[in-house]
C-alpha cells in the first residue's frame, strides 16, 4: 500500500451465512474462487486493506458473527473503487452464484462507513456498524451502496449528532450464536 | 435539455454518422478523425460535434492527440466521447424503468435469482427461435448488435492470453466484448441479479453447447459478459 491522497477511506463489511460447511463438495466452486478473487482485490485500483486471519490467505476461518457466518472486511480509497471491484470484476461471478452457497439474509448483510485514512477497522467496530444499519437504517454512520453518504456528509453528521447508543443497536439484533452482542 | 430534443438532434444524417462513429470507438475521438470517418469537412464536423455535445449526447474535453506532453507536444485538441446519460422517449409517456426497478427490488428481496435466470434463459431461446446457435464469433456479433449490445472483437489479454495463443495456432484468441449493456440502469442498482439475468438471456440466445458461449467477465464501463469460441468445439 502506498501513501493515499485521500484523507478518508471507505470501510466495508459483509457477512454471509454458509449453506454448507466450507469443506462440503457443494461449496467447492466458491472455495476455488477465493484465492483468485482475493488476489484480484489486492491488485484492484483503490484497494487499501482486507482482513485476513493470521497465517492464512483470507478471513473465512474467523467466525466472529456466528459459527456458520463468514465475514469480509475491507478498506478502499473511494466508493467507486469498491463498487468497481465488487460488481465489475471477477467478484461479480461469486455474487451471481451467491444463492447456491449462502443463505438469503432478511436483514442488511453489507455495511459501508468512512474511516480516517490509516485506521484499520476492527471486527468489533465493523459488526457495530452493521448493527447500527440494521437498527436505524442507512445514515452517514452506516450506509449501503444505494443509500450512500460522502465522507464530507459523514464528518458533518458526526459533529452534529452523537453516535447511536449501543443498546439501541443491540435491541433489534436477532439472537444468534454470536459471542459479540452486536453481531447477528 | 429534454430527451426529445437530444434525439431530434440525430435526425440530421451527417450528425448521426458522426455520433455513431464516436460512440463505436469506445474512446476519445478528435475532430479530424471524426470528419474523415463521416466524409465531411473538418469545420462542418466540428459544428455538428459541438451541437451533439450541447444537447448532451456527447461529452467533450481536450487532450494532446500526439500522446506526448510538456513543451513542444503541440496544442491540446478537442475530443469527444459518448455522454454517460441515457435518453428515452415514449409517446404517450410510459415508465418501464420504474417498473423494472420495482420488480428487481422485489425479486432481490425475495431471493428469486434462480427463477429470474430460468425465465431469461427461456426468453433467449425463444428469441433465437428455430435458428441454430451462431456458428462463430462474427455471427454472434450480428445477433448481439441487433439486440443493442455494441459488440467488438478483442484479443485475449495479458500473458495468459499469449500462452493460449501458442497452443491454439488455428485461430486468433479473440473474445467478443460489448460496449453497451441494454439493462445498464437496472444492472447498476441490482448488479448480481440483473447481470445474472443478462448472462442467462445470452446463454439462451447463443446456446450453451454450440460453437460459441457466453461467460461472465465483468469489467468497469462495459457489459459484464464476454462471448468466446467454445473450448469443446476445438476438438
Amino acid at each position: 500500500m502506498t501513501a493515499s491522497p485521500h484523507a478518508d477511506h471507505l470501510a466495508q463489511l459483509n457477512v454471509a451465512t454458509l449453506r454448507h460447511p466450507l469443506d462440503d463438495p457443494r461449496m467447492a466452486p466458491f472455495v476455488e474462487m477465493l484465492d483468485p478473487v482475493n488476489a484480484a482485490a489486492d491488485a484492484a485500483p483503490g484497494f487499501v486493506w482486507r482482513l485476513v486471519e493470521e497465517g492464512t490467505a483470507d478471513a473465512t476461518g474467523l467466525r466472529p458473527a456466528g459459527e456458520d457466518v463468514i465475514v469480509n472486511l475491507t478498506v478502499w480509497e473511494t466508493q467507486e473503487a469498491l463498487w468497481d471491484f465488487t460488481y465489475r470484476s471477477g467478484h461479480l461471478e461469486v455474487m451471481r452464484r451467491r444463492r447456491e452457497w449462502f443463505e438469503r439474509h432478511v436483514e442488511a448483510h453489507l455495511v459501508l462507513w468512512w474511516i480516517p485514512a490509516g485506521h484499520l477497522p476492527t471486527v468489533g467496530e465493523a459488526l457495530e456498524r452493521l448493527a447500527d444499519l440494521r437498527a436505524h437504517g442507512p445514515s452517514p454512520r452506516a450506509f449501503t451502496f444505494t443509500s450512500s453518504y460522502t465522507a464530507v456528509e459523514a464528518a458533518r453528521h458526526l459533529r452534529a449528532a452523537p453516535p447511536a447508543r449501543p443498546e439501541q443497536a443491540a435491541r433489534s439484533a436477532r439472537p444468534a450464536s454470536a459471542t459479540d452482542p452486536a453481531a447477528v | 435539455m429534454e430527451d426529445i430534443d437530444a434525439i431530434a438532434a440525430l435526425q440530421d444524417p451527417v450528425r448521426r454518422r458522426l455520433y455513431e462513429y464516436v460512440v463505436a470507438q469506445g474512446r476519445e475521438v478528435g475532430r479530424n478523425e471524426a470528419a474523415e470517418a463521416a466524409g465531411v469537412a473538418r469545420t462542418l464536423a466540428a459544428h455538428h460535434l459541438d451541437r451533439l455535445t450541447e444537447v448532451g449526447l456527447l461529452e467533450s474535453g481536450s487532450r494532446r492527440l500526439t500522446g506526448r506532453s510538456g513543451p513542444g507536444a503541440g496544442r491540446p485538441a478537442k475530443v469527444y466521447t459518448r455522454a454517460r446519460a441515457e435518453r428515452a422517449v415514449s409517446l404517450p409517456v410510459r415508465d418501464y424503468r420504474t417498473a423494472a426497478e420495482l420488480l428487481a427490488e422485489a425479486a432481490e428481496e425475495a431471493g428469486l435469482d434462480a427463477g429470474l435466470y430460468a425465465a431469461a434463459r427461456r426468453r433467449g431461446e425463444s428469441l433465437r427461435g428455430s435458428a441454430a446457435p451462431p456458428g462463430g464469433l462474427e455471427e454472434a456479433m450480428e445477433v448481439l448488435a441487433a439486440r443493442g449490445y455494441e459488440p467488438h472483437l478483442e484479443g485475449a489479454e495479458g500473458t495468459e492470453g499469449a500462452k493460449g495463443a501458442e497452443e491454439a495456432t488455428d485461430a486468433a484468441p479473440c473474445v467478443v466484448r460489448m460496449r453497451n449493456c441494454p439493462f445498464h440502469a437496472v444492472a447498476e442498482r441490482f448488479p448480481p441479479l440483473v447481470c445474472g439475468m443478462n448472462l442467462a438471456l445470452l446463454e439462451g440466445l447463443l446456446g450453451t453447447d454450440g460453437p460459441v458461449r457466453a461467460r461472465m467477465e465483468a469489467r468497469p464501463g462495459e457489459c459484464c459478459v464476454v462471448v468466446e469460441t467454445s473450448k469443446n468445439n476445438r476438438d
